[in-house]
């Protein structure tokens, strides 16, 4: 088999959201009353460069076999921070930048130590953790509104050279600069191992514990990003924005073909994912669908999605297999 | 079969059974048969193929050939439960109560009293206290949860859920092995009223004097193979442990070196002791040679490696490396350089592989930290190391990166086995690696074994095939109940010699047997 054909084989997930991704999005601009331009495009780039940033997050938890319930609290802190430190001169809006990244980062390594060394299930780690984050976020901003540097956050929702959606360079850069490195690093491969077989991966003298870490970590930053991606859009905080987020995260997750299982997966499949559930909800818009049946239309292709997800513990043989 | 004609006819009757787990077989062409009104002992050494007689007459296993016979009408299982309405019951070895129920609810967990699905609660407790007074734990409060009881009476916990499931044929599996003396007597008292009262029992155990204090009729098993079924008097404990081990030598290994043993130790474990597993286990291990561990299966010889390898909490005792005290805290740990220590697990499919990675990232999971460029793996470094353990090992293999779990068993072992060579580990724990391999397999890793020693590797070898350890090893540690029963070196090392101290026999008692 060349290599071509067993690379696609075995990221048949990625591939397949981004089959449906590519059919779904002819679909979307065939109903477009103003059809292919530059300004859909970075339109459409733009409506699901967050929920990207935000599901890329998701991976890594659940490749660890794991979940980050918490993960649109995160962004939604991220975001409320970001309205009040992300403004004025360019050096206080580049220090605000930072300290909204670090804070992602922070509260995905909290989430990460509780995972890890207070050695309690996910689900429960990060929807108590996400709650505090909720309640950080309502302290900073009890009510929408605030301020982010606009000259910033133009630059961000734009084109690039005038025909590349400058958020779509945004996600490529952090694909290259944060997703590449970490992937191929010990840690990264870490992360596999953990989501594969945490028992051989310890047996092997995997630091297990340092893989889970990072992956949680990475997550809140990953979700700081979308935040402030976020603040980008509508140049103000909202300390509530996050609820829909940790849902359509694992959602696209799923959609993008990583296993719930953990282990397999990656990154680009969730980038499509994420935009499939956009882009879906661009063409029910277009169509002339009721907005009340959206997010009806919504939960069925999630199901769907799930279930397709399922169908691998159909194959398994042995029922005892799945009982873990 | 030389036991047809009795004075009555069998009740349980297989004929022609076998079972091949890939390329293993099992069980092979076994006739067998028990009545009622007898206590029928199956013995044979590990992997003889009593377990999966018994798993096959339980239901929990389907033969790929055979017929099996209840009181003269054939019957075919498919699941455990179907056996048992056919009145086919166990007792395993391992503890099936579920710890957070309560001793009555584990009693009747298949078959409640009660009505229209509803449990009849006082029913079910009185029933409960009967059975237990019937198994002698009159003392056993039937509301307490089950994990507050200690192993010995959970056993015989187990015993009264059977009893509650009315059996006609009663398996034992090892079912004696976590009970003090005193509880063994009452065991055996409740197993001879139940023959008394005309129950078929099955009695699975490898201790010589229980066998010979119950059984009525003993069948030994070896290589999947029914050797031969006799009256229990008939024959000597040495004639029955000649019958275990058998005449063939079915695998050829490497010539050991003429003295591997006077090197300085490169690992000296001094009372190495954990929980009630392991006692005071004292062993040094030089460089080129291969140690054997010993013994029954589940004496220590699985906690002593894991101890070694870091992978165990609150171990006491001193572990040397090289004239250096070790501290191993982690498998991690374990692997540096420094300690240079490698680990072959038990349970290839769970311990040893991540089985949906590909074989490329399997190979190099433990020695990643050879392969990079700056912060990240090199793949083109990778690439080459993975082809030359290809190569080394003569892995079959289609493409090294499809899934570690598309290679056969043999092959995903010497996977399991050449990722410890990337790490240059000195010291090798192996933990019974050629369990489930194919003969060739088996012969290319005792050759890699031989290797590796005398390239200067010091090797601690688990294995539950005696022939192993007499074909392989420099010196043998029988472990019995946690603790170092006997060491064999050179010519003291016979399969003979080997099961004799497994068994806890005392070595005299062979002469005497041989004797008379």
């Amino acid at each position: 088999m060349s290599g071509l054909l067993l690379h696609l084989r075995q990221n048949y997930g990625a591939v397949l959201a981004i089959t449906i991704f590519v059919i779904l999005f002819v679909v979307f601009l065939s109903l477009h009353p103003r059809g292919p331009s530059v300004y859909v495009m970075t339109t459409a780039s733009n409506t699901g460069a967050a929920l990207a940033f935000v599901a890329m997050g998701q991976t890594l938890p659940v490749l660890t076999g794991g979940l980050d319930l918490s993960i649109g609290s995160i962004l939604a802190l991220c975001n409320a921070l970001a309205s009040e430190v992300v403004n004025g001169s360019p050096e206080r809006v580049a220090l605000g930048v930072v300290l909204v990244l670090l804070t992602g980062l922070a509260c995905g390594l909290i989430n990460g130590i509780v995972v890890v060394y207070g050695r309690i299930q996910p689900i429960i780690a990060t929807l108590a953790s996400g709650a505090v984050y909720t309640g950080l976020a309502l302290l900073i901003r009890p009510i929408p509104g605030g301020e982010i540097d606009d000259v910033l956050s133009e630059a961000m929702t734009y084109e690039t050279f005038g025909v590349i959606p400058t958020s779509l360079l945004l996600i490529v850069a952090v694909v290259l600069l944060i997703w590449v490195p970490f992937k191929n690093s010990v840690l990264g491969r870490g992360v596999y191992a953990a989501g594969s077989s945490e028992v051989a991966a310890y047996m092997s003298g995997v630091r297990v514990d340092r893989s889970k870490l990072a992956a949680y970590s990475l997550a809140g930053l990953f979700a700081a990003i979308g935040g402030l991606f976020l603040g980008f859009q509508t140049f103000s905080g909202d300390a509530l924005i996050g609820v829909p987020y940790t849902l359509n995260s694992i959602a696209a997750v799923v959609i993008g073909g990583t296993s719930l299982y953990g282990g397999i997966g990656g990154v680009i499949g969730s980038i499509f994912g994420a935009y499939i559930l956009r882009t879906i909800n661009g063409v029910m818009f277009f169509a002339g669908a009721p907005p009340l049946a959206q997010p009806l239309f919504e939960g069925i292709i999630l199901l769907g999605a799930v279930a397709l997800a399922a169908l691998r513990v159909v194959r398994i043989r042995n029922r005892l297999e799945v009982m873990d | 079969m030389s036991d047809r004609g009795g004075a009555d006819a069998p009740f349980l009757e297989m004929v022609g059974i076998a079972k091949h787990y890939g390329g293993v077989h099992a069980l092979q062409d076994v006739d067998f048969a028990c009545r009622r009104h007898s206590i029928h002992a199956v013995l044979g050494e590990n992997g003889a193929g009593k377990s999966t007689l018994i798993k096959i007459a339980a239901g929990v296993v389907r033969p790929d050939a055979g017929t099996m016979r209840l009181a003269g009408e054939e019957v075919r299982f498919a699941t455990p439960p179907e056996a048992m309405r056919q009145g086919i019951v166990c007792v395993f070895q391992e503890l099936s109560l579920v710890p957070d129920l309560s001793v009555a609810d584990n009693i009747f967990i298949t078959q409640p009293p009660g009505k229209w699905g509803f449990i009849d609660r006082r029913r079910q407790r009185r029933r409960a206290e009967a059975l237990l007074a019937r198994v002698g734990c009159e003392d056993i409060d039937p509301l307490e949860r089950a994990r507050n009881l200690p192993l010995s009476r959970r056993q015989l916990v187990e015993l009264a859920t059977a009893l509650a499931r009315d059996p006609k044929v009663l398996i034992l599996d090892e079912a004696t092995s976590a009970l003090t003396a005193r509880d063994v007597d009452a065991v055996f008292r409740i197993l001879r009223e139940l023959r008394d009262e005309g129950l078929a029992i099955l009695y699975i155990s490898h201790r010589m004097t229980e066998i010979e204090a119950i059984a009525d009729t003993c069948s030994v098993f070896r290589n999947g193979r029914h050797i031969e079924t006799f009256p229990q008097a008939d024959r000597s404990r040495d004639e029955i442990v000649h019958m275990m081990i058998g005449r063939e030598i079915s695998q050829v290994y490497p010539p050991k070196p003429a003295a591997a043993t006077n090197g300085t130790p490169s690992l000296e474990i001094e009372n190495l002791t954990w929980q009630d597993r392991l006692r005071d286990i004292s062993l040094t291990a030089a460089p080129g040679e291969i140690v054997g561990l010993g013994g029954l299966d589940g004496q220590g010889q699985r906690e002593l490696l894991l101890a070694l390898f870091g992978a165990l909490r609150g171990v006491r005792g001193t572990v040397r490396i090289d004239g250096r005290r070790a501290r191993i805290g982690s498998p991690a740990q374990a692997k540096s350089t420094r300690n240079g220590i490698a680990m072959i697990p038990e349970d290839r499919k769970t311990e040893g592989l991540m089985l949906p990675m590909s074989v490329r990232e399997n190979l190099t999971i433990a020695g990643l930290s050879k392969m990079m460029r700056h912060v990240v793996i090199d793949p083109r470094r990778e690439g080459a190391r993975v082809d030359e353990l290809v190569e080394r090992l003569n892995i079959r293999v289609g493409n090294v990166r499809d899934a570690v779990a598309s290679l056969s068993g043999g092959n995903q072992q010497k996977v399991v086995i050449a990722k410890w060579l990337v790490t240059e580990a000195r010291i090798l724990l192996l933990m019974d690696p050629t369990r489930g391999i194919d003969v060739g397999t088996k012969q290319e890793l005792y050759g890699l074994m031989r290797q590796l020693a005398d390239e200067g590797a010091t090797i601690l070898f688990y294995t539950s095939d005696y022939d192993e350890l007499v074909g392989m090893c420099d010196r043998v540690f029988i472990l019995y109940q946690g603790a170092v029963q006997h060491v064999f070196a050179g010519a003291e090392i016979s399969e003979r010699n080997i099961v004799r101290a497994s068994l806890n026999l005392s070595l005299e008692d062979v002469s005497e047997d041989a004797a008379g």
